[in-house]
């Protein structure tokens, strides 16, 4: 009567969604972080939609990926604090499956709500209709890519005092890629390219992530718990 | 031949090889870096595009180049301590970062000092300088991350897992940084083209990176010693060899 | 494999934490339907004792055996046969008793919520099924939590401190449990730094500085 991998991986999943959504104000703490950021820029600088347009790709996705790393450091310490990591490494499930799982609901619940979010800050941004949907795919791509960046950051800096602190430091290097052609994408859809070029490198770095990054999350978390 | 691999893996083995090896490193060092210096500070022709400015390229791009050695050092050292489980290993990666941190310093401040006669700026976010930049964050990293750990051993491990994960991530934050210099070419002036090389300018650039490599290193196993000494500070051997 | 294989051995574990020589060659051999008693003062490491006998912690020398294997070769398959209390209880203070079972246990085997009920019931927190794990007392955590244990139905137990904050009638209880496991054909490790009796023989395996 044992636990299959995949029902593993569900059951994990539904537990972090049913954790999630019991603490809705944690859930809306990065959608709003996403929006004050975003707003510092026309108030920094200068209302006109003409000039905001030509820094809007870039605000959009400094505004995105700082947001996504505020809540990543919650990846892993909430069960670390009280001792339920532990029991999730001893369940005698695979722990890659298990943060795969975590990874993925967390993604669910952050990049992707914010990924919903962006059309409201694009449009505060000046950036017109047409360029929404690369802008929206390659911000799925790339907060995608960042969760699995975060995870290797938050596995690597669970229970370390300020261990946010460090996690930015740590995955914001490995992020700018993420940024150059997630920036780039959307840039070339608002003057009307075409982002094709930018989008598949941007979802060859996801792929190439997201089959990586497991691994050395679970090897993180290993050490941590040691 | 696995009883050398083993016994690399005894801290006194390696304290007494490092400490063999410093001198002539250092000697072997600083000849080359002499030829190197002298001869492409006053014997190599001017460039003709750049003047007497191009000869800063004699330290930078040994320092850039160091920069990249010192780091796929670091993170092959911290895998092998990793996946065998040898303590040498780790002290060897950590021996090596500040190093590395510090040829990126190097190139970051030698790339900036040739910028002045090139672009009139010491910054204009060249591509070669901003992946530099990068890869001085990736060194931050993983030096900040060792700290941050009370256990050594783990502080170890973790540092050593993400030189691993920078290490894969170098040639990618590379190749997209190129790519974004090339999308703006318009505002910045030409990136730093190493100047056409004539052999004359070629062979002083060469014994600079050898003198480079060698004094790199030599200071590499004065580190080791010194990591040796403080992570075995218990044993025996190490209270004999400070009385010596 | 039968129950006469499933025996565990600690073969001359030694442990640094840091320049500390916490564990100098732990060794111990515990058969099914014993249990072993780990004691010591402050500080001897029993807890990180129990950590490398999970897994979770690999000794620099040394290892760890069960059903004469080592464990680090199919740690996944040893970890499902075993069930851990750690020193907190391990629960989620926004999911309910039943809740924090449903998604702990479950990963172990496929379990009812009637199962489920019924091990809360038998540590006698049937009442807390349905409360969020953050109101309950620090006992009934406790007995939540052993709650676990028993319907992980795991071969062996693996306790840290099992009897902190139980009341008398609780701790009556977890003697009884330890017994009924060990009567089963269970074995488990015990840290206490008091003494323990469950009315089963019982070994004792006594750490030092």
């Amino acid at each position: 009567m044992s636990v299959g991998a995949l029902q593993a991986m569900n059951l994990v999943l539904r537990r972090e969604l049913c954790l999630s959504f019991r603490r809705p104000d944690q859930l809306l703490q990065p959608l709003v972080f996403f929006l004050i950021v975003t707003t510092l820029f026309p108030l920094g600088l200068s209302p006109e939609l003409s000039l905001l347009r030509q820094m809007a790709p870039g605000v959009l996705w400094v505004a995105a990926l700082l947001a996504s790393l505020l809540s990543m450091d919650g990846l892993f310490k909430g069960d670390a604090d009280d001792g339920t990591l532990e029991q999730l490494a001893l369940s005698g499930q695979s722990l890659g499956a298990i943060v795969i799982a975590k990874t993925l609901a967390h993604w669910l619940v952050s990049g992707a709500a914010l990924v919903i979010m962006s059309p409201l800050v694009a449009m505060a941004l000046g950036i017109p209709v047409t360029a929404f949907p690369t802008m929206i795919l390659s911000l799925a791509l790339g907060t995608l890519t960042l969760s699995w960046l975060g995870a290797i950051g938050a596995g690597l800096t669970v229970g370390l005092r300020r261990g946010s602190v460090l996690l930015s430091l740590i995955v914001l290097p490995l992020a700018m890629p993420l940024l150059i052609f997630g920036a780039n994408a959307t840039d070339r859809a608002i003057v009307g390219d075409s982002p094709e070029g930018a989008v598949y490198f941007l979802a060859a770095l996801c792929v190439l992530t997201s089959s990586l990054a497991p691994l050395a999350a679970t090897a993180a978390l290993r050490i941590t718990l040691e | 031949m696995w009883t050398w691999f083993y016994r690399l893996a005894s801290p006194p083995y390696v304290y007494r090889v490092a400490s063999a090896f410093t001198p002539w490193l250092l000697l072997t060092a600083a000849v080359a870096i002499a030829y190197g210096l002298i001869d492409g500070l006053a014997f190599a022709p001017r460039d003709y595009q750049q003047g007497d400015a191009f000869r800063i390229v004699y330290v930078h791009a040994p320092a850039a180049w160091l920069s990249l050695f010192a780091y796929t050092t670091m993170a092959v050292a911290g895998a092998i301590g990793l996946i065998w489980r040898i303590k040498m290993a780790h002290a060897l990666s950590a021996a090596a970062a500040p190093i590395g941190a510090s040829f990126t310093i190097l190139a970051l401040v030698t790339g900036s000092l040739w910028g002045k006669p090139m672009w009139g700026t010491y910054w204009a976010w060249d591509p070669r300088l901003t992946a530099e930049l990068i890869l001085l964050f990736l060194y931050f990293g993983v030096m900040s991350l060792r700290a941050a750990f009370e256990d050594p051993a783990r502080g170890d491990r973790a540092a050593a897992l993400l030189a691993i994960v920078g290490v894969v991530n170098v040639p990618i934050i590379h190749f997209s940084v190129q790519w974004w210099n090339s999308l703006h070419q318009g505002a910045t002036v030409a990136k730093f083209g190493k100047p056409a090389m004539d052999a004359s300018m070629l062979w002083p650039l060469l014994a600079m990176l050898l003198g480079f490599m060698l004094f790199f290193g030599a200071v590499l196993c004065i580190r080791l010693r010194g990591e040796v000494l403080n992570r075995e500070r218990q044993a025996s051997w190490v209270r004999q060899a400070i009385k010596a | 494999m039968t129950a006469q294989l499933k025996c565990l051995e600690v073969d001359d574990v030694h442990v640094w934490r840091g320049d500390r020589h916490v564990l100098q060659g732990v060794s111990f051999h515990l058969e099914p339907a014993e249990l072993l008693h780990i004691r010591g003062p402050n500080g001897t490491g029993k807890t990180t004792l129990l950590r490398v006998v999970t897994g979770l912690l690999r000794p620099e020398q040394g290892e760890v055996r069960w059903a004469g294997r080592p464990i680090n070769e199919a740690r996944a398959e040893y970890q499902a046969e075993l069930a851990y209390a750690s020193h907190e209880p391990a629960l989620k203070s926004d999911l309910t008793g039943l809740e924090n079972l449903r998604f702990t246990v479950g990963l172990k085997r496929r379990a009812s919520d009637m199962e489920l009920r019924d091990a809360m019931a038998t540590t006698g927190v049937a009442a807390c099924a349905d409360l969020p794990a953050r109101v309950l007392s620090a006992g009934q955590r406790r007995r939540l939590a052993m709650a676990r244990v028993l319907a992980m139905r795991a071969a062996l137990w693996l306790l840290d401190e099992p009897f902190t904050n139980l009341d008398v009638a609780g701790a009556e209880f977890m003697s009884r449990m330890l017994a009924e496991h060990v009567d089963r054909g269970g074995s488990a490790l015990v840290v206490a730094h008091h003494d323990l009796d469950v009315g089963r023989p019982l070994r004792s395996l006594e750490l030092a500085e």
